[in-house]
């Protein structure tokens, strides 16, 4: 089967740093695909350059086998690429239900004037758009606080509010960035649970997460990024058993803990 | 007061103040200046759609307003265009400006933005002013009477009507678009352009829709006003008037089209009340809007209506 994502030679400078350099993997369909690597290896860039709010430098990306290296964000939704962000990007100032009704944006298709004067069109899209997004805030457990604005939300609810966002455009390919960061367990074991729901469910995954436990148990190919190269990618095992890994970036803390994560 | 939040709420409240009023008017000098107040009501509704929602500012938006000043007065006199078919020319020549300069200016953000719009203000202003064979210059002209079905259309007491209904539709309009995809897309890409973005969100093209929008506002309150004042000058696209626009918004608060109403009418109505206080007028005026600031810092409705829903600040 084609690759989902195709990353071809991929690098980006700001100035004079190589934020991401040379690199190349594939994610195949209904994988989850992890990115790891210490704090600015260049992750959140190379999520940045699928998802088109960066430009590459150099280099290609495809979706799906298309050349869409270059275009902008909002034709890369339409071929059904989904995101979070590290640092939260909700819409404050709407209710947690609008949020991820906003998310269903490709999928509305109502003509201005129809909305100006609300035209039974606009309101059967409006209940449509609404379903779509109870049901998802139902599955990251948001239900209940749906018509409360985004802006007074937990910190972790928020994190739960952007995945059920994403959902909503209905991807084929989602990046995660961080899910869980600054989450307690509790709250990280939920949301754990969401990302194997939402594979199980067909989407293929992209996540950057620094819970090696979680790393390591749930994907299907991981790739290690260190100063914005690439280190090595494969499977959970061969990650771990790598010298470079263990020494540039698992360490001796890392090692113990992918250790423990094989029991 | 929460009833005020809904739809219907807002065009309840608007529909409940537009009828009691005149029952308290005791002079046709009142139906004048509550008229002066549905009309800059009206651009001002436009212009929240701009910046209380999609949260792109416009310090030029009077350009757009003397566009459809200018429209009645000079399509009838010059170019034999029925007053009515002149209103629709002066609002589809403001839209079109809007969406032609709007291209190029809405990829500036915030005082880029401001300084970009002004300029685009000022330059419909001077237009205006120079060509005095078409427009009187900065005398301005007259406008002649509006005659609907052989009808005279005059006086204070049928402006307050019809500006009503005006002010009615272009609120209810506002509303549903605040509540569609489109509104939601604004309010969006208000708070996070990026996350609009990769939502699938073409905010340039978003921006340039609600741009021309509320340039089209303008352009009818502009058509109104110079039809119930029978007369056009240069202000009335000028840079103050823009100025004044904009403080509407924020003074009634932004995002909020009652607080349209409310801002529109505090600032045409204080400067009426404030003459009391002679040479000391302008003074007050200054004074009371930045209290206004102060103690109610997210505009009149915004910050009222959360007090009384008990939430404290
Ligand atoms: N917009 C930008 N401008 C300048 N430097 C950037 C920008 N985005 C990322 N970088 C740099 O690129 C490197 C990688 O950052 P990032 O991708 O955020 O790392 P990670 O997500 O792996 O922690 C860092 O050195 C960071 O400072
Ligand atoms: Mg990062």
């Amino acid at each position: 089967m084609n690759a989902v994502l195709e990353v071809k030679d991929i690098g980006i400078d700001f100035g004079g740093v190589r934020a991401v350099d040379e690199v190349s993997f594939e994610i195949r369909p209904g994988q989850i695909f992890s990115i790891i690597g210490p704090n600015g290896a260049g992750k959140t860039t190379m999520f940045n350059l699928i998802s088109g709010v960066y430009t590459p430098s150099r280099g290609a990306v495809k979706l799906a086998g298309e050349d869409v290296t270059g275009l902008p964000p909002h034709r890369l939704a339409r071929l059904g690429l989904s995101r979070t962000f590290q640092n939260l990007q909700v819409y404050f100032r709407m209710t947690a239900v609008e949020n991820v009704m906003v998310g269903r944006h490709i999928h509305e298709h109502v003509g201005i004037t129809a909305q100006l004067f609300n035209l039974p069109s606009v309101r059967a899209q409006n209940r449509a758009s609404r379903q779509k997004a109870m049901e998802l805030l139902d599955f990251v457990g948001l239900a209940d606080k749906a018509d409360e604005p985004a802006g007074s939300l937990p910190y972790g609810a928020l994190k739960r509010l952007e995945i059920a966002r994403s959902l909503a455009l209905g991807p084929k390919l989602l990046l995660l960035d961080e899910p869980a960061a600054g989450c307690n367990a509790v709250e990280t074991e939920e949301i754990d649970g969401l990302i194997q729901e939402i594979a199980k469910s067909g989407v293929t995954v992209a996540l950057v997460e620094h819970d090696m436990r979680l790393v390591m148990k749930i994907s299907d190919r991981i790739l290690v990024l260190d100063y914005g190269r690439k280190l090595i990618e494969g499977t959970a095992t061969e990650v771990r058993n790598d010298p470079e890994v263990i020494a540039a970036y698992l360490g001796a803390h890392g090692q113990t803990e992918a250790a423990r994560a094989d029991h | 007061m929460a009833f005020l939040k809904g739809k219907y709420g807002v065009l309840l409240a608007i529909a409940i103040i537009v009828l009691i009023l005149p029952v308290a008017f005791p002079s046709n000098y009142y139906f004048r200046i509550a008229t002066l107040v549905w009309i800059s009501a009206l651009a001002v509704i436009g212009l929240n759609l701009l910046m209380g929602y999609a949260g792109q500012v416009s310090l030029g938006h009077a350009g757009f307003f003397g566009m459809g000043a200018y429209a009645v007065a000079v399509g009838p006199t010059h170019l034999g265009i029925p007053p009515v078919a002149s209103a629709l020319l002066g609002a589809a020549s403001a839209g079109l400006l809007a969406f032609v300069v709007g291209r190029p200016i809405l990829k500036l953000r915030g005082h880029y933005l401001a300084v970009a719009t002004l300029g685009m203000g000022i330059l419909v202003a001077m237009v205006l002013n120079n060509e005095a064979q078409w427009t009187g210059g900065p005398d301005g002209m007259p406008v002649s009477r509006l005659v609907l079905f052989g009808f005279k259309v005059k006086g204070p007491v049928m402006w307050y009507w019809i500006t009503a209904g005006f002010l009615f539709v272009g609120a209810w309009l506002a509303l549903n678009l605040v509540d569609s995809p489109l509104g939601r897309a604004l309010r969006a890409l208000h708070d996070s352009e990026t996350a609009a973005r990769v939502g699938g969100i073409d905010v340039a093209r978003h921006k340039l829709i609600v741009f021309v929008i509320s340039a089209v506002y303008a352009a009818v309150a502009g058509s109104l006003l110079a039809f119930f004042d029978g007369l056009v000058t240069p202000n009335t696209a000028g840079f103050l008037h823009s100025i004044q626009l904009v403080t509407m918004v924020v003074l009634g608060g932004m995002g909020s089209i009652l607080g349209s109403l409310v801002g529109a009418a505090v600032l045409v109505t204080l400067p009426q009340a404030l003459t009391v206080f002679h040479d000391y007028e302008h003074l007050m005026l200054g004074l009371m809007m930045m209290l206004f600031m102060i103690f109610l810092r997210r505009g009149i409705v915004p910050t009222l209506r959360d007090r009384i829903a008990g939430r404290v600040q």
